[in-house]
């Protein structure tokens, strides 16, 4: 097949424009990041397929129709988008309304960590003490019956 | 009744009583023990009927299907050697169940689960004796470490149980995974996993010398050998009955178990004898040394089951017919002494409330029963006359005379531990019972017979198998005779003759009492200990670990969003980028566009993206997306996909609602931009990704060459879909799968949605709206009426227009959905149209009007919609097609003619209603319910706030 310019000139702008948005911390800027770029992925996936007429039989020859099937995917991804933005805008919102704007914060469970590492300590480092514990003084189940 | 099926049938039994242990336990309290003991009890009994059989060198074996797509097989197989196993594995686990009964008291915590886990631990150990096919061995090895390690974890409130259960748990699978690594090389070299057969079809070279290391590091490991004796002592931290089974006379026994197995064929092949011998010897030695330095009479049982553990394994890896038979014996041996004086030092411990050997003094005289029961199992440890010990220690030191220098070398080795178990062994009888001048004389409360009664049994029969020594040998003989003999044929017997066997047997004796004694009277010599101790080198190794984790994971995940979304998009640029760059030519060729509108089409699009990327307003961001969103819509068009066109219309303009309604509450303005370097360095990856993506898509459709798959659609369209517009089957039929999985994600997605936003389960409620306050009787109804509305800022005109349109778009959309299958349309584009009706209704009327467009709950219609989708293809299904196969019906109708119905249009209104729903759940969420939030001002609801109404 034949690779149509225009195409490929709209798919590097949209992966372009979308990427340098997705790397912001505003969830609302992500968001429109993800729309762009889930455009540009449809317009690479309806590249794959012929150009040509409708895809219906009966209106049209069959020699000359698009092809159906990057269709059929690419009708399947915009819905699936739309769930997703919804979804993300919710997040927005949420975000905004617990925090008072919708950054992505830093991870806090990985700031400990990295905090831990800083300071060179392992995890529980404090449940472990220096000795390796006796197993064997303390057990002995129903000794204090006879204590 | 099961007569190829006994084994299985055993093994069921076993689950089966595992699984009533804990109500038994409810119901009778420790005394259950004894109910659950019946059916190791059983196996004992059953074993012992088939004793005929195995005098005769036959067998028991059985097969049954498994999975057999991956050619595993439950193959069960007992001969001689499993069937001793079989032999103490039930029968000290019968005595020790019935012990327990009287070792726990009625209020112990976690008693159910106690012997539910003992029970299915006595099974997993019954069928890896049993098992066949090195693969099953291999599940019921970890089994047996699993509940090994819940066991020691008995008590999880200490520490010290925890770390004990760990360290366990996490040394032998270790071991345990190496050894599937070498089971799967030796049974795909030999092409079956039957340990019966493999052993027939070895691998040379260095592929088997490292096959055999892998399975000696778990066998090793299991039986805690040197390098991994250090978690046996620590798992003393189990309850007294689990040590004495589980980690002294059956479970460590699995790797002493597998090795006599596997002894008959690779004994002769390098390193086998040389690694079981060095690291045997090393653990004879120390674990005879170190439980000598015990004061805790349990410890020194724990070094001394170590000890000896190295010792069987240097026996049973030697592979001579001799040496064969000493190994059983001792292991058979080792089994019923070891148990024994476990459980007597349990009952000392139960009794008295000690176990340190300088605190215990005189209880030989209160308990003279105890006493000697401990002398009897002493002495068969110790290898002396008559009992069983002496009969396998004779045989073994036999065994080693005859074995060649190497041999002779081994046999001082053996000489020198045996002398060092004497010397423990005196000690303990002495610790345990003697009375000491400075100590004063030890309380114990009374032993009950029940109490007493198993290591009684257990010790009188390792003095009976030592009476019985002939009777021993003849059952114990078709194991060793598969081994090479070496001039004439060993028998166990109490009296050979004085041969050199008895003298070194009388020497280490000697050598040992006089160690005792010597040692007695000074203590400088405990001092005399190992540089490292290898516990310790465990846990700076765990230490390590931990360690290199917080730092891997320190360095790699810094928490940053943009950063790990930073290092996927640059790993894309550098390794796709670099393959398109340097890999093989371009494809030349290019065309500029197929018509010209898409050039500008194209144009917008490009201009709409790049403003989007730097606006600084929301809103105008959110406007220049729907307009590059548009562009894609016509360049859809363009290329001849009018379905794709109508749904991405569609979905803009859903989208473009849904951004307004978010955005009306969030500031207009993007927060400021950080730093100009970190921006800088933003744009560079999105140039650099796009210009990726650009070279991918020249590529990779310049490449394409086959001809496309659909080219076969549309004549399955019409002749199997019954339908003309190719996209729409399709999705409905012939890749309904993808459909079904896509509208799951809907339903996902809407979910989360409404639970982001009403967030609490009391204002869910709220998702399915409210019916409009229905008519005071005698009112009349005026259609176009104005309910009471909640804010002011609506268009009337709007209102009312949007009312009359309303039920045409909804007709609209029906029409969409029916003719999709032939014309473009069909569900997506038909819900969303009807959902943009709703929209519209919701933006003129607030949400009351939406209520009164459409009175139900969201969730009902997405559920519905699920149901119908799914009920499609169960349907046909179940009426004996494919699922989601769909059926093509002509018929004619009065009035209205001729019908062509394909029922993958029931699929197609499930998709209907799922769109609506969506699209009805979006605005409830992100529209009726944020209005609710902005009136009642609960946008204030930030952190502290929740934080309060937690606490």
């Amino acid at each position: 097949m034949t690779p149509n310019l225009v195409y490929v000139i709209v798919i590097g702008v949209l992966f372009g424009a979308g990427v340098s948005l997705l790397l912001e911390r505003t969830l609302t800027r992500i968001l429109i990041g993800v729309v762009l770029i889930g455009n540009g992925v449809n317009v690479l996936i309806l590249m794959g397929g012929a150009f040509g007429t409708p895809p219906i039989v009966g209106d049209e020859p069959v020699e000359g129709m698009s092809d159906p099937l990057p269709q059929a995917m690419i009708l399947t991804a915009i819905v699936i988008t739309l769930g997703i933005t919804a979804f993300l805008l919710a997040l927005a919102y949420r975000s905004w309304q617990l925090l008072g704007h919708d950054e992505v914060q830093d991870d806090a469970e990985d700031t400990r960590i990295i905090e831990l590492a800083d300071r060179d300590e392992v995890p529980h480092a404090d449940e472990d003490d220096d000795d390796l514990p006796n197993p064997v003084y303390d057990c002995a189940p129903g000794r204090e019956a006879v204590r | 009744m099961f007569p190829g099926g006994r084994l299985l049938v055993l093994l069921a039994c076993y689950a089966i009583a595992a699984i009533g242990a804990p109500a038994l336990v409810r119901w009778w309290g420790p005394k259950a023990m004894y109910a659950v003991a019946a059916v190791p009890a059983a196996t004992f009994v059953w074993a012992l009927t088939r004793t005929g059989a195995m005098r005769s060198g036959g067998a028991v074996a059985e097969t049954h299907p498994w999975v057999p797509e991956l050619g595993l097989e439950i193959s069960l197989r007992m001969s001689t050697f499993p069937w001793v196993m079989v032999l103490l594995v039930s029968g000290v686990g019968a005595l020790v169940l019935a012990y327990s009964a009287h070792y726990f008291s009625s209020g112990e915590a976690g008693l159910g689960r106690f012997a539910a886990v003992f029970t299915a631990f006595a099974g997993a150990m019954f069928g890896l004796v049993v098992a066949d096919d090195l693969l099953l061995l291999y599940v019921f090895w970890e089994l047996t470490s699993v509940f090994s390690y819940l066991l020691i974890g008995h008590d999880p409130a200490r520490s010290a149980s925890r770390w004990a259960a760990m360290q366990a748990l996490l040394v032998t699978t270790l071991g345990g995974l190496a050894m599937l690594t070498g089971f799967i090389m030796l049974g795909q070299h030999a092409g079956t996993y039957r340990l019966s057969e493999v052993v027939g079809h070895l691998p040379g070279g260095a592929y088997l010398v490292i096959a055999l290391v892998l399975v000696l590091l778990g066998a090793l490991s299991k039986s805690a050998v040197f390098p991994f004796s250090f978690w046996l002592p620590s798992a003393m931290a189990a309850p007294t009955p689990v040590s004495a089974y589980l980690h002294a006379a059956a479970m460590v026994k699995a790797g002493v178990f597998l090795i006599g197995m596997l002894t008959p064929a690779l004994a002769s092949e390098a390193p086998w004898q040389q690694v079981i011998w060095t690291c045997g010897a090393v653990t004879f030695l120390f674990g005879g040394w170190t439980a000598l330095r015990q004061t805790d009479l349990k410890l020194m049982l724990a070094y001394g089951t170590v000890s000896q553990l190295g010792m069987i394994s240097i026996v049973l890896g030697t592979g001579t017919r001799t040496a064969a038979l000493a190994g059983a014996a001792l292991l058979a041996g080792h089994a019923m002494f070891k148990a024994a004086l476990f459980l007597v030092v349990g009952i000392v411990d139960k009794t008295t409330g000690t176990r340190e050997i300088y605190t215990l003094s005189g209880l030989g005289a209160r308990r003279p029963l105890l006493a000697a029961v401990a002398a009897v199992a002493v002495a068969s440890m110790i290898g002396f006359p008559p009992t069983l010990g002496f009969v396998a220690k004779e045989a073994m030191l036999a065994a080693f005379w005859d074995g060649g220098p190497w041999g002779r070398a081994m046999l001082a080795c053996l000489i020198a531990g045996a002398a060092l178990t004497v010397a423990y062994g005196l000690r303990f009888l002495w610790g345990a019972f003697a009375r000491k001048a400075d100590a004063q004389e030890t309380d114990a409360a009374p032993i009950g017979p029940g109490f007493i009664a198993a290591p009684v049994l257990l010790a009188l029969a390792g003095l009976g198998a030592g009476l019985f020594a002939p009777g021993v040998d003849e059952l114990l003989a078709p194991y060793a005779d598969g081994f090479p003999e070496a001039g004439h044929a060993y028998h166990l017997a109490l009296w050979h003759g004085l041969t050199p066997a008895l003298g070194f047997s009388a020497l280490a004796l000697a050598t040992g009492f006089g160690l005792f004694l010597a040692l007695h009277r000074t203590s400088a010599w405990r001092s005399l200990k190992l540089p490292f101790k290898s516990g310790t080198v465990y846990k700076q190794a765990i230490g390590g670990v931990d360690r290199v984790a917080v730092e891997l994971t320190g360095r790699t995940q810094r928490g940053s969003l943009p950063f790990y979304l930073g290092v996927i998009l640059v790993t894309l640029v550098v390794f796709a980028g670099g393959l398109l760059v340097f890999d093989g030519p371009w494809p030349v060729g290019i065309e500029l566009f197929d018509t010209p509108l898409q050039v500008a089409a194209g144009g917008i699009i490009v201009i709409a993206a790049i403003s989007a990327a730097v606006a600084k307003r929301r809103l105008t961001a959110m406007v220049l997306t729907g307009v590059s969103g548009y562009g894609v819509a016509t360049l859809f068009i363009f290329h001849g996909a009018p379905d794709l066109a109508l749904t991405q219309f569609l979905v803009e303009t859903v989208t473009i609602v849904m951004f307004v309604l978010v955005l009306r509450r969030l500031p207009a303005r993007f927060s400021e931009r950080p730093l100009k370097k970190v921006r800088r360095f933003r744009v560079a990856v999105g140039i650099a990704v796009g210009v990726v993506a650009s070279g991918m898509a020249y590529v990779a459709v310049s490449g394409r060459q086959a001809a496309p798959i659909s080219e076969l659609f549309p004549d399955l369209a019409v002749s199997y879909g019954g339908g003309h517009n190719i996209v729409n089957v399709i999705l409905v039929d012939i890749r309904a799968w993808d459909t079904m999985g896509e509208i799951a994600v809907l339903l996902v997605a809407a979910t989360g949605v409404a639970s982001l936003i009403f967030g609490r389960d009391r204002l869910m409620h709220r998702r399915g709206g409210s019916r409009p306050a229905p008519p005071r009787t005698g009112e009349h109804v005026k259609w176009l009426y104005r309910p009471e509305t909640d804010g002011s800022h609506q268009a009337i005109i709007l209102q009312v227009v949007t009312r009359l349109l309303f039920h045409t778009i909804v007709l609209f959309s029906i029409y969409l959905l029916f003719t999709g299958h032939n014309h473009p349309g069909g569900g997506f584009a038909g819900g969303l149209v009807a959902g943009l009706a709703l929209a519209i209704r919701y933006l003129a009327g607030g949400r009351a009007e939406l209520n009164a467009a459409a009175p139900v709950d969201a969730g009902r219609l997405l559920g519905t919609g699920l149901l119908i989708s799914v009920g499609t293809g169960a349907a046909s299904m179940l009426l004996g097609g494919e699922v989601l196969q769909s059926a093509i019906l002509d018929f004619d109708l009065p009035l209205v003619g001729h019908v062509h119905f394909v029922t993958s249009t029931f699929f197609d209104i499930g998709v209907y209603l799922i769109v609506v729903g969506l699209v009805l759940d979006i605005l409830r969420s992100l529209g009726a319910e944020i209005d609710r939030h902005q009136e009642s001002g609960e946008d204030t609801e930030t952190l502290p706030q929740l934080e309060k109404e937690a606490a």
